[in-house]
């Protein structure tokens, strides 16, 4: 299952400097987890201290937010596209 | 006597960028995100060299516009200035008589120059650094004001650009926009996916976007709402300020900016309290503060009050802080209460503001009504935006005119009849 990843500037740096990525995973927890095994280094700039996801990023899976589907459990299929946005954008 | 600064020669008085989190620093880029914890990115100053440059003289002889606080400002060199800034701060009785307040004072933003909102003040300390940094191309996610803002100075200072919005804004802010022939974007969905898009965009586009990667500058032009007001009110600062909420931005840098007066010793320093506006069918900053959560969960918009629908706030928690550190309220109001301040503020004061400023007037009646502002603070109720770029918010609500032939019996009647309505306290119902 091949899902297209949209990859913020600031996290560029992990991924060979490519801003879109293909990559596997059944929901967004597991992609995460494939990401890092490519791109080590990537899990551990999304997740603070205490393991959590980092207020400061939006997770978006076909344009919407997590937070308004199942969160970091929210199911991928083939195609879909995740995107990681910095929350500091905008007004 | 200091004298007034040669702007041009004097020592820089921004020194980096700083993370709100974590206080990573970094060089003065077009950046907004800390690498680290991904927080916003903010402006640094020497506050020192602020005051060797400065005083109260210096500034109320500088240009009638933002950029008499230049120094305050984090530009160097020429500046865009199309007359943004210094508007109207105007003090209140008929308004302040219905609400029981004794100082109460109106900062008119929507007679703001050139396109009639705040927005122009952020705007034009933006695209003063893009052309520093060299972007030939500007951009923004708006919900409206900022996209008129932009597309107006850009065109004044010769640099492309291309904005996006929401697809159903009001054709007020449409044709706002278009008249200045940018490249006009209106995306099929709420501002949040407007600004997604836009953050995607700005990662492969070498373009200035003015809210993302100029953010850091861009937000600092909000501070001179707050220096205004303090040179208005004779050099000091208010008891208790209104304004409303969206991404929460504006609210903390009104404050900021009253801080560095105090930091640079032009005006004293003082308590004051910071309340926030928002519309309930877009309020995850005032449902966060109600339920005394410290962050803020993302909501979809669903208001008339499209200006400030931003469902997922990025400065949210920084405004939650700033209300509890204050001792301050955020609240929010409904359509119907929305349009009803709009009229208020209208008929009192006889300034026509949008919804947003229709948001501030409610839940400032709100507040008072609660006990939550007292009749003796001087208060600041912040008029963001101009009511005629919102015309169909209103339609429906007001009155109609009297259709009369050209003779004086016709006019007679039409006057006795719009008598009779005024005594019958006659109210058009609400559909």
């Amino acid at each position: 299952m091949s899902v297209k990843v949209l990859v913020p500037t600031v996290l560029q740096k992990y991924t060979d400097n490519q801003a879109v990525l293909e990559c596997e995973g059944s929901n967004v927890k597991e992609l995460v987890e494939t990401l890092e095994e490519t791109y080590p280094g990537f899990k551990g700039r999304l997740r603070d201290e205490q393991g959590k996801l980092r207020r400061f990023l939006n997770f978006y899976v076909n344009s919407e937010d997590i937070r308004f589907l199942d969160h970091e459990k929210t199911a991928l299929n083939d195609g879909d596209e995740v995107s990681i946005v910095p929350a500091v954008a905008g007004g | 006597m200091a004298i007034a600064s040669e702007t041009t020669n004097a020592k820089p008085t921004y020194t980096k960028l700083v993370s709100k989190e974590g206080g990573a620093e970094y060089d003065l880029l077009p950046l907004h995100v800390c690498e680290e914890t991904f927080a916003p990115l903010e402006v640094a100053y020497d506050y020192e060299a602020i005051r060797e440059q400065v005083t109260r003289e210096s500034i109320a002889a500088g240009p009638k516009s933002i950029w008499r606080y230049k120094p305050f400002l984090p530009v160097s060199g020429e500046v865009i200035d199309v007359g943004t800034g210094m508007t109207p701060l105007i003090k209140s009785n008929r308004l302040a008589r219905r609400l029981g307040l004794k100082e109460l004072y109106i900062k008119n933003d929507a007679v703001n120059m050139p396109t009639l909102s705040f927005k122009d003040r952020v705007v034009s300390v933006a695209l003063t650094k893009a052309r520093e940094f060299g972007f030939s191309t500007v951009s923004c996610a708006s919900t409206g004001n900022l996209a008129n803002s932009t597309a107006a100075i850009s065109a004044h200072a010769g640099l492309d650009c291309c904005v996006f919005i929401p697809a159903d804004l009001e054709i007020g802010k449409v044709l706002g926009t278009l008249i200045y022939n940018p490249t006009l974007m209106a995306v099929k969905g709420n501002y949040d996916q407007v600004n997604r898009l836009c953050s995607e965009v700005a990662n492969s586009y070498g373009w200035g976007f003015v809210n993302i990667n100029l953010r850091p500058y861009y937000s600092e032009g909000s501070k001179t709402l707050g220096f205004e007001v303090a040179e208005q009110l004779g050099w000091q600062l208010p008891d208790h300020i209104v304004s409303p909420l969206a991404s929460g931005s504006l609210y903390t840098k009104i404050q900021k900016g009253f801080q560095e007066f105090v930091k640079t010793g032009l005006v004293e320093d003082k308590h004051v309290r910071f309340s926030g506006a928002q519309a309930e069918g877009c309020s995850p900053i005032s449902q966060a503060f109600k339920e005394g959560r410290d962050f803020v969960t993302p909501v979809k918009p669903n208001t008339v009050a499209k200006s400030i629908a931003i469902g997922n706030p990025a400065d949210g928690a920084y405004a939650l802080d700033l209300a509890h550190q204050t001792n301050g309220n955020i609240e929010d109001v409904t359509d119907a209460e929305i349009i009803d301040g709009i009229k208020l503020l209208a008929e009192t004061e006889g300034i026509f503001t949008e919804t947003a400023g229709g948001t501030t007037i409610a839940v400032l009646k709100k507040l008072v009504e609660a006990g939550k502002i007292d009749p003796d603070e001087t208060t600041v109720a912040y008029v963001t935006g101009n009511g005629l770029k919102t015309q169909e918010s209103v339609q429906g609500y007001i009155g109609e005119p009297l259709a009369v032939e050209p003779n004086l019996e016709s006019f007679e009647r039409a006057w006795q009849r719009s008598r009779t309505l005024d005594r019958l306290e006659w109210q058009q119902v609400l559909i």
